[in-house]
């Protein structure tokens, strides 16, 4: 029953356009309000700066020229922003299917521990191209065990999945530090307990030209890669059916317990691996420092893209550049170095409140629905 | 200003006009130049198929939308209606066709509570006074102590126009508000509502699909058909026959399928012992055993929350099994996606956002699920190709008459008809040899319940065996050849259609067998 009482082939290509149209407006409201939500997060932040008699305009300016006013501050930028990749990936693939997995931190410390402890018995005798790929399968099984148990909770004892991937976290650095501080610890070095390290001949190196290492390069493949799998993939239409409404899934046979499970182990391997660049490009030994909050800032990283993997990576750039722009911002300004988590909080609380707006702005909706 | 003063002079009617309402949404004209005049004190019946307007219609004089074009008049004079708020605060009210109390409060919370100048200390005992003396004005009786889940569907429909009135409104829209009413429940609430519009105190303009009602209820009528008027006119001028020919327009509705007698009748689906519990993990269904015959509906009557949702979710995958077999082919058969391929396993349900479709998701993949994993959407195994997807959708949505926009619009945005009609082109598009069907009809207007029976019956004379789960008695008696009863989650009482009447399945229905 068509409106329309032209012929078949009018009507088609009407329909064609107002398809057009309509992914048109739907794209254009995940531009603007991102947008706004960051604008409105500046405009907070500045009344905290005010607050504390500092000039909004220098701190902006002081990130800029931190994060992304020189090659030098480009580099830390994108250093920084290899392993938020890996980690809002870690958020973005679950959220598919309705998940918020909010313990990647836990599957990337797990992940460059497992990664360092593997090799520590193989670096007297293991070649270059035999110790970091299986360095590599050490992290993602790891961190991919770590969250791919999570999803498991979740689906057959239906543990809320938020909850136990942060406990899971707490896990994680216990177990890193009970093998660093025992069994693993390298008695060579007084300062810091870490595992031994794996030799400098063993690091991965930098991009030529740059001091920024391959990290990144995987990173921007691997969101490409995921962002092909979610879209253009059976697997990845089901989650969305899975995430979408739960009972439809069910009723269309889906496997839900299987999508939850490999959708999560899919998100650890990917912050897994960001464990395995920090060990292997970084530190060359699990310590510590790998316990670095990067896993908690790409859960905001995720949120800010949508959950799209594409846009991950120009939000995890733009983050890492907030992030770089840290120690010059104490500095300058003699402000503490926490003043850019201040910066971060807030931009997560208001993307949150923004999520809201979806599909409620006039603007957006069908012409004539205003 | 207290509810009693407000009350005191007895609320005088409004009348409520429109002046060439229009409503465009994207490429689709919803409402075209729709003027319709309700006189202050009149019972208005709004009669139209599914997609007609009439929901967007109501939704642009409740401000839920802005018309295009169009004003909206008010005992003569033009007002203007930015959003819901200010259509109460003008006397304009609505009752929906789902519920909208909470079940846990009390009627009288309910009511304190749906305010907009509740306190935030509320003084029980002086809301007690005032809602005493609000109700001596009224005809509605709804016991006010007791949480709103105890309730029957009749008393809830008649607080939810008692929190109308209570909120001063005057001019009640309704939407299909029978729905979920037996008849006798139906006619007490539109005698009551009748009465008052008689008195001058209210005006009403009703939507519905019921002849019955509009015929013994409404003074005046309009009918709308692709977002245009008509006709309409004094009820009492116009037979059930011009009304329906308004409404339908030139298109036929389909007569009900012929039933094909079915010779051979080899055993199809077997339910063997089923055992389940429900949410609160309490057996709701116990030793359900069937058999269903290829040509075959076998439909369950049964008054509702008797264990029948939760048998079809068992069948459909949605809820676990504790003991029990189901057989096709008498071969073991397990409700997951390859079985469900293999057997050509098909369903679809009442509230399909709800139970079979994912609202956010465009209609196109809505209408892909069952084959997104095939070729030609998924040309080799794994990957997933949108073009054969859209390509497909525009197929199912001309030969299933879907109004949408397009192929784009997240299914949620379709009209209740729509949305089922889509879900029919996905489920019923293929080779279906077992067909799982509970309440299809549930909330539909007269020519989609005509479409969606007349394609069951095709499916049965096409040899499919039919589960047919329902709560309208109605549509077992039209449907199924044989009949099965469930009460307190099992099957009570079971018989070839032919040897049985109304009465006596109903007697099985209120537990007596």
């Amino acid at each position: 029953m068509t409106d329309t009482t032209e012929t078949p082939a009018l009507a088609m290509q009407t329909g064609l356009l107002a398809e057009l149209q309509d992914r048109f407006r739907r794209s254009a409201e995940y531009v603007v309000i991102p947008i706004l939500a960051l604008i409105v997060s500046g405009v907070l932040f500045s009344i905290f700066l005010l607050a504390l008699g500092k000039s909004p305009a220098d701190f902006f300016a002081l990130v800029w020229r931190g994060g992304f006013g020189t090659s030098f501050s480009w580099q830390n930028t994108l250093v920084r922003s290899a392993p938020l990749i890996f980690t809002a990936l870690c958020v973005a693939i679950p959220a598919r299917l309705g998940l918020v997995i909010i313990g990647g931190e836990g599957a990337l410390v797990l992940g460059g521990f497992a990664a360092a402890a593997i090799a520590v018995p193989m670096i007297d005798w293991a070649p270059v191209f035999v110790l970091l790929p299986v360095m590599v399968v050490a992290a993602i099984a790891a961190g991919g065990i770590w969250i791919g148990a999570v999803g498991a909770l979740r689906h057959y004892r239906g543990v809320n999945e938020t909850i136990a991937s942060l406990l899971m976290f707490y896990i994680a650095v216990s177990v890193l530090n009970f093998f660093v501080e025992g069994l693993l610890r390298d008695p060579s070095d007084p300062n810091k307990p870490s595992t031994r390290p794996i030799g400098s001949e063993n690091m991965i190196g930098v991009i030529p030209g740059t001091d920024v290492h391959w990290g990144l390069i995987v990173g921007v493949l691997l969101c490409v890669l995921l962002y092909l799998v979610m879209n253009r993939t059976t697997f990845g239409f089901a989650a969305q059916i899975a995430g979408g409404n739960l009972r439809a899934a069910q009723a269309q046979g889906l496997p839900v317990g299987k999508l939850m499970v490999v959708a999560c182990a899919i998100a650890g391997a990917c912050a897994g691996l960001a464990g395995f660049f920090e060990v292997a490009a970084i530190h060359g030994k699990a310590n510590a420092s790998l316990i670095a909050g990067y896993g908690f800032t790409g859960i905001l990283v995720s949120f800010l893209a949508r959950h799209n993997p594409l846009v991950i990576v120009p939000v995890a750039i733009f983050l890492g550049g907030i992030a770089a722009s840290g120690g010059l911002v104490q500095r300058r300004m003699d402000l503490p170095d926490a003043t850019v988590l201040v910066l971060q909080g807030l931009l997560f609380i208001v993307i949150l409140v923004s999520e809201t707006f979806y599909g409620r702005l006039s603007f957006f909706k069908p012409k004539g629905d205003r | 200003m207290s509810v009693a003063e407000k009350l005191e002079p007895a609320p005088r009617a409004i009348g409520v006009e429109t002046v060439g309402m229009t409503k465009i949404f994207g490429s689709l004209t919803a409402l075209d130049d729709v003027s319709i005049r309700v006189k202050p004190g009149s019972f208005h019946a709004l009669l139209g198929e599914n997609g007609a307007g009439k929901s967007t219609l109501v939704k642009c004089m409740m401000g839920f939308y802005q018309p295009t074009r169009g004003d909206m008049l008010v005992d003569c004079k033009v007002v203007d209606v930015p959003n819901p708020k200010a259509a109460h605060a003008i006397g304009i009210g609505m009752v929906y066709q789902h519920f909208t109390l909470v079940p846990s409060l009390t009627a009288a919370e309910n009511l304190v509570i749906a305010r907009t100048d509740t306190p935030s200390v509320i003084d029980w005992k002086k809301e007690r006074a005032g809602l005493n003396t609000f109700l001596e004005t009224t005809p509605f009786k709804v016991p006010l102590d007791i949480p709103v889940s105890g309730l029957s569907a009749g008393e809830k429909q008649k607080l939810e126009i008692l929190k109308q009135l209570y909120l001063d409104q005057r001019f009640l829209i309704l939407d299909e508000p029978t729905s979920v009413l037996t008849p006798d429940e139906a006619d007490e609430v539109l005698g009551l509502l009748r009465g008052m519009t008689e008195a001058g105190e209210l005006t009403i303009l009703m939507i519905s699909h019921k002849f019955r009602e509009v015929t013994a209820y409404a003074d005046d009528v309009t009918v709308l058909r692709r977002g245009k008027v008509v006709g309409g006119g004094r009820v009492a001028d116009l037979s059930v026959q011009d009304m329906s020919r308004m409404m339908i327009g030139e298109t036929e509705i389909r007569e009900s399928a012929a039933r094909v007698a079915q010779p051979e009748r080899k055993l199809k689906l077997e339910l063997a012992g089923l055992f389940a519990d429900d949410d609160e993990e309490l057996p709701a269904i116990e030793a359900i055993s069937l058999k269903i015959h290829e040509g075959e509906i076998l439909g369950i009557a049964g008054v509702s929350g008797n264990g029948q949702s939760e048998l079809i979710e068992v069948l459909s995958g949605q809820r676990p099994l504790r003991d029990g077999r189901l057989f096709i082919d008498k071969k073991p058969y397990e409700p997951e996606r390859d079985q469900m391929d293999r057997f050509k396993v098909f369903g679809f349900s009442e509230e399909p956002l709800r139970n079979v479709a994912v609202p956010r998701m465009s209609v196109a993949e809505n209408m892909a699920f069952r084959t997104f994993d095939k070729a030609p959407i998924s040309p080799f195994r794994g990957w997933l190709s949108p073009h054969p997807m859209r390509k497909r959708a525009r197929e199912l949505i001309s030969s299933y008459r879907v109004k949408t926009p397009s192929t784009e619009e997240p299914i949620e945005n379709l009209s209740g008809g729509n949305v089922q009609r889509a879900i029919l082109a996905r489920e019923l598009s293929g080779n279906v040899d077992v067909l799982i069907v509970a309440n299809p009809c549930f909330g539909l207007d007269f020519a989609s319940v005509a479409e969606i029976r007349g394609q069951i019956m095709d499916q049965r004379n096409k040899g499919a065996a039919i589960l047919l789960v329902s709560e309208d008695l109605d549509e077992i008696l039209e449907l199924a050849d044989t009949v099965a009863v469930m009460s307190e989650g099992r099957i009570t009482y079971q018989s070839p259609m032919a040897r049985t009447d109304r009465a006596t399945i109903g007697h099985a229905m209120a537990g007596h067998h």
